[in-house]
């Protein structure tokens, strides 16, 4: 069983309380309860059909808890509405390859939430939309049609269009597959790198097993079914003094 | 003589619904094509008919009654969408088939008005009267506001709609509004080319667009492009020729793929 270090400092991001999800009368998750606080490093690791998808999209409120109830940022997942703290990068097959789209007007799209209904794309949103481009190192390819570019420079656009409003958690659902093995390697490395110098939590939904030990240790912090839990923790990277003082620059 | 037509009223009152038309069609085809419901155009199309039918029988003005059908039509499918999550195209089927099963009913109740009902199977530019101008009118004005309103979110909803979720968009609301912004703008379409080649209008130029345009944006502008010259070089030579028109905007809309593809494959060997 897993017994959590005291953290009194890091806040809670996501929280799942006794969460069960069910699918078409299989228990997928059972009784499921699991924290991960801010800056965090949480990999959730399962074999097909485990329902590591399912709790992710219970997480990003595109399904329903069967029961028990999630919690973002300490708001129940209902009444949540700073959807523009969370980046989400879906699973490389989630549109449609031959969609007009330039990579700049996807990375764009990052900013198209809740709160910019009815507002125009500003010189402000541009030029957010460029830092993220020039973060990710896929400026020059920000007139290409997305559907063009190669696996590993998709994702880069879709981390570029969850890092725009550069958010406080970064969720990301099987962000390599289909990628080849150096592009998977070089994807991993960047967000290695964001988690220890950017104040962000991540939780990763990966199948990639020798990428999530080399970062997250070898031992899953906790167990659900065949759902395995990666943690690294954030008390680990940064301790409460140096949190309070980020928080407080920041 | 050619000219005689083009000055006459009724030809100018079809040229400005054609030109009407020519915006909202491609305006809404695109998110159409691109979240794979081209055929939701037809099922309405279809659903009109029963309503322009029955507006005809109960002496109501036709391209309202239509509409109404339309809209009610747009509601029963995102139900139905939802109850058959996997099956989304079973919807489509289920309301095309009841608009045709009610459009005969009708039809057969009320013999003697089915050259009327006909002109809004093939289309009668030509008989566009004042009225279904303002109709038209008034729909394109709707039309435009919302899309331009949304323009940013029907993107993101077409392109992902995880991610428009996600992102905390009301992704019911927007769905709901392109269906009935659908059942609007085909509504009134079917006045101009007929219930029957009224998706041709939505899809082609978007068809068409797709194949040059590298962004979301200029796909949009294309497509309204080519939709505008398709409308009015075919009332024109129509005009001219004698032809049915609503055809013969088809017709130049397929003549126009066929060039560009050709065109595209010349030009990538």
């Amino acid at each position: 069983m897993y017994t959590p270090i005291i953290d009194d400092c890091h806040e809670p991001v996501v929280e799942l309380e006794h969460i069960s999800f069910s699918y078409r009368e299989q228990q997928v998750i059972s009784d499921l309860s699991f924290t991960v606080k801010e800056r965090d490093f949480v990999g959730i690791i399962g074999s097909n059909g485990a329902g590591k998808s399912t709790l992710m999209r219970m997480i990003v409120g595109l399904l329903p808890a069967g029961s028990g109830q999630i919690k973002l940022f300490g708001q129940p997942i209902r009444r949540f509405k700073d959807w523009e703290r969370i980046g989400y990068v879906p699973q490389k097959n989630s549109f449609n390859p031959l969609f007009p789209a330039t990579v700049r007007e996807v990375v764009l799209s990052g900013l198209y939430n809740n709160k910019n209904l009815f507002k125009r794309v500003s010189k402000s949103h541009q030029q957010k939309c460029d830092d993220a481009l020039e973060v990710m190192g896929i400026q020059d390819i920000a007139g290409k049609r997305i559907g063009q570019l190669s696996g590993g420079q998709q994702q880069r656009a879709f981390l570029a269009r969850a890092m725009i409003n550069r958010p406080d958690l970064l969720i990301l659902d099987e962000p390599t597959v289909g990628i080849d093995a150096e592009t998977q390697a070089d994807f991993f490395e960047l967000i290695t790198h964001m988690h220890e110098h950017h104040h962000m939590t991540f939780l990763m939904v990966s199948h990639d097993m020798g990428m999530v030990e080399s970062y997250l240790g070898k031992n899953p912090k906790q167990q659900n079914g065949k759902i395995n839990f990666y943690v690294r923790h954030s008390h680990e990277i940064q301790n409460c003094e140096e949190r309070d003082l980020q928080h407080s620059l920041t | 003589m050619a000219i005689d037509i083009m000055l006459s009223d009724f030809f100018q009152r079809a040229l400005a619904g054609g030109i009407l038309i020519g915006i909202t069609a491609p305006l809404i085809g695109i998110f159409l094509v691109l979240r794979r419901l081209s055929m939701i155009g037809d099922t309405l199309a279809h659903v009109t008919i029963a309503g322009v039918a029955l507006g005809f029988l109960i002496e109501v003005y036709p391209l309202g009654a239509g509409l109404v059908f339309a809209v009610l039509a747009s509601f029963a499918i995102e139900k139905l969408r939802k109850a058959y999550k996997s099956y989304a195209e079973l919807s489509i089927a289920i309301i095309m088939s009841g608009g045709v099963a009610l459009a005969s009913l009708f039809f057969t109740l009320g013999m003697g008005y089915n050259t009327d009902v006909m002109s809004y199977l093939f289309g009668s530019i030509y008989t566009l009267d004042t009225q279904d101008l303002y109709v038209v009118g008034a729909v394109t004005l709707v039309v435009a506001v919302v899309v331009a309103l949304f323009f940013k979110e029907f993107f993101l909803l077409s392109f992902e709609e995880d991610a428009a979720s996600v992102n905390g968009l009301p992704v019911r609301i927007l769905n709901m509004l392109i269906t009935i912004l659908t059942a609007l703008v085909i509504s009134t379409a079917i006045k101009i080319v007929g219930a029957l080649l009224v998706s041709a209008l939505l899809t082609i130029p978007v068809a068409i667009s797709l194949l040059i345009a590298r962004s979301f944006k200029s796909s949009v502008i294309l497509s309204v492009v080519i939709s505008e010259i398709a409308v009015i070089i075919g009332l024109v030579i129509a005009g001219i020729w004698n032809l049915a028109p609503g055809a013969t905007i088809v017709l130049l809309l397929i003549a126009f793929l066929i060039l560009t593809m050709a065109g595209k494959k010349g030009f990538s060997n």
